[in-house]
């Protein structure tokens, strides 16, 4: 899940991943670097980097490069004793800070980890059907799903290099994996949108990625008929009558509704993936119940 | 901290040459930056704007669209076409490219040509000096730095880049140091001598081990890039820490921007905390995109009972159904605020109304005026 930051991905992910659980799929969604709102969104304990189940096949766990870099070396390394006199030097650890890219790999590592079966983790006994990755704001999003590729044309050759093929082969299966995009119907997220799935679809360099869906979230409703609008706008206008303010509310809601629409359109016009539209939640807080609402539309 | 009831953005910038907005993706901080350096621009002052990826349909209105590192002036008649006489006022805008900037620090600081051009060959240069975690935080402050050293402006107001830490700017010049210095690191590629043995003795085994896992060419290309990037460090270490002291500076402001929901809000108040443990300068906050009540005192079987005479049953429930929907979010962003209130404390804080279309010009910069200048003081048209 990728897409412009404030667009609600986080909550779309986890949409996604209860539609998936619904249909009887075991689900991990990754949180990297966050604030871990899936557990908050389930209101359950943060997961604090191990994976909690938060639901009926669905799970979540907090990916964090800093904490992870030893799970990356046992898992990655051809010899573990190497991984064990890596991680004590003080020396590896000043060049893991410094390293550019590092900890997006890492994060990489993890999310591969995670689809591999069985799991390459000591004492990781579950596997999944699905992982959902709740990946950095574009800017970054297309930055870190490019990272495998990036290190491997510096690493160029080696364990390191190889290992970064591996994930990269994996990212791009377009039979196994895909990118969804986030955007919302305005203008900036839009652009984002557009041009994020062109890069994806065309990389400047390496291999393209499946863009699977597009998900236009938070979409006023379109509740009256134009025929029905002019007749409520009659009831406000003259002398202004008591009833205005829920007038003006159904003006207001049409209007940005129809701000949103062109935005709709022009998101349809510049991208070719298909393009499910979500619903605006009015609740005042995310809970599941609001998940599940989401969940059935991204299912349906 | 003062009292917040009627703060405007003049309150809180006076005395001040450099206003960073900061906060979350998605909450309009490139929109408020920019309305306030408008804002002061109106009230005749020299403004400059340092942003990073205004909306496509801003930028163009603004004639910013081919700016590429360079700053540029927005044409003083956009003001005139918008009522405005801006007096000696000036809205400048710089938009930041990161690659350009880390070229030109690069170049500033290397001894000669030949040791510049050496750098930005390096194949690692290549691929992190636009990519490099923090790269774009860095270079925000370098231009920052940069123009305030000119003198040639009354204001600057720096809109922060997107990141997934929203501060990742405030110890953004310290990182690169540390990146670029790369003392233990060159130590460690080159373990020989004296170098080895401050390494210790591990080193060379570490080495060997590094080499099986990456490659002999990954170290030996860090090890050139490092090398080359040694004679800089001096000029990047001096200019790290004169751009710390100006964002702690007397004449330095924070803005944090928000948005109402309850995820915007948390990540202020965990913004506003780390501006107060980095002891730097806290001014106010803006909170965008307000949901706000309309007018009317009538209580909803009022309302309901007057719809459905006009419109009849069904459709007089469906209207309330969408009056009731949205006086949900304008409480709920109510609640929001006040929450964020209890748990800030008594600081200025500015609301702007969530506005029906996006703001795309000049004139739409300028119709934020009344929130965040106050409608007291609100420049004067021209006629």
């Amino acid at each position: 899940m990728t897409g412009k930051g404030g667009v609600g991905k986080t909550t779309v992910a986890y949409a996604l991943a209860l539609a998936a659980a619904d249909r009887g799929k075991r689900v991990i969604v990754c949180e990297i670097a966050s604030q871990e709102r899936g557990p908050d969104l389930f209101g359950k304990r943060p997961s604090d980097t191990v994976e909690r189940q938060l639901a009926k096949g669905l799970w979540t766990i907090s990916v964090d490069p800093d904490l992870m870099v030893g799970e990356y070396l046992e898992t990655h390394m051809p010899v573990r004793a190497m991984a064990g006199l890596l991680r004590r030097s003080t020396l590896f650890n000043y060049l893991a800070a410094a390293t550019p890219g590092l900890p997006e790999m890492v994060t990489m590592g993890k999310v591969w980890e995670l689809t591999q079966k069985p799991r390459r983790v000591k004492d990781a006994k579950r596997t999944y059907d699905m992982v959902v990755v709740d990946a950095p704001a574009t800017g970054h999003g297309v930055g870190f799903l490019q990272t495998p590729r990036t290190f491997r044309e510096i690493a160029r050759v080696g364990p390191l290099a190889n290992q970064a093929k591996r994930i990269e082969d994996v990212i791009t299966d377009r039979d196994n994996a895909g990118v969804a995009i986030v955007a919302r119907p305005e203008e900036m997220a839009v652009n984002e949108s557009m041009e994020l799935e062109a890069i994806l679809l065309d990389p400047p360099k390496g291999s393209s990625f499946a863009v699977d869906r597009i998900f236009a979230n938070g979409v006023y409703p379109d509740r009256f008929s134009a025929a029905e609008r002019k007749r409520i706008a009659a009831v406000g206008s003259g002398a202004r009558s008591i009833a205005a303010p829920a007038v003006d509310a159904v003006a207001e809601e049409a209007e940005r509704r129809s701000s949103q629409d062109s935005q709709l359109a022009r998101l349809r016009e510049g991208t070719v993936g298909s393009i499910t539209e979500l619903p605006f939640l009015f609740s005042p807080r995310l809970g599941e119940p609001e998940l599940r609402e989401l969940a059935a539309v991204v299912a349906g | 901290m003062s009292d917040t009831a009627g703060a405007t953005v003049l309150d809180i910038l006076e005395d001040t040459d450099v206003c960073i907005c900061a906060g979350s993706g998605g909450v309009g901080k490139t929109t408020t930056s920019a309305a306030i350096a408008a804002g002061m621009a109106a009230r005749g002052h020299k403004v400059a704007v340092l942003t990073i990826d205004p909306a496509k349909r801003l930028a163009d209105s603004l004639g910013l669209s081919e700016l590429g590192n360079e700053r540029a002036r927005v044409d003083p008649k956009l003001f005139e076409r918008a009522g405005i006489d801006p007096g000696d006022g000036e809205l400048w805008a710089t938009m930041l490219d990161a690659k350009a900037t880390f070229d030109e620090v690069v170049i500033r600081y290397s001894e000669d040509r030949e040791s510049s051009e050496q750098i930005l060959d390096n194949r690692i240069y290549k691929q992190i000096s636009g990519a490099l975690a923090g790269s774009q935080e860095y270079m925000a402050m370098e231009k920052l730095y940069e123009i305030h050293e000119s003198g040639e402006f009354d204001l600057l107001v720096l809109d922060t880049p997107p990141s997934r830490n929203a501060l990742d700017f405030l110890d953004a010049p310290q990182r690169l140091v540390q990146f670029v210095d790369g003392r233990a690191l060159k130590m460690f590629l080159r373990p020989t001598g004296f170098g080895a043995k401050i390494a210790g003795r591990g080193a060379a085994t570490i080495l060997a081990v590094l080499r099986r896992l990456t490659g002999v060419d990954l170290i030996d290309d860090l090890s050139e890039f490092f090398n080359a990037m040694s004679g800089l460090v001096g000029g990047f270490k001096e200019r790290a820490t004169k751009v710390e002291a100006l964002l702690g500076a007397e004449g330095t402001k924070f803005l944090i921007v928000t948005g109402p929901a309850s995820e915007p809000i948390s990540e202020a108040v965990y913004l506003h905390r780390k501006l107060v443990e980095s002891e730097l300068p806290f001014g106010g906050l803006v909170v965008n995109r307000l949901h706000v009540a309309a007018d009317g005192a009538a209580d909803d079987e009022e309302i309901a009972t007057e719809l459905a005479v006009a419109l009849g049953e069904d459709l007089a429930e469906r209207v309330m159904d969408s009056y009731r929907d949205r006086r949900g979010l304008v409480e709920r962003d109510a609640a929001n605020v006040e929450d964020l209130r209890d748990r800030i404390g008594a600081v200025p804080l500015l609301t702007i109304p969530e506005m029906a279309d996006e703001i795309h010009d000049l004139v739409g910069l300028l119709s934020l005026q009344p929130h965040l200048f106050g409608a007291a003081a609100a420049a004067a048209p021209s006629q």
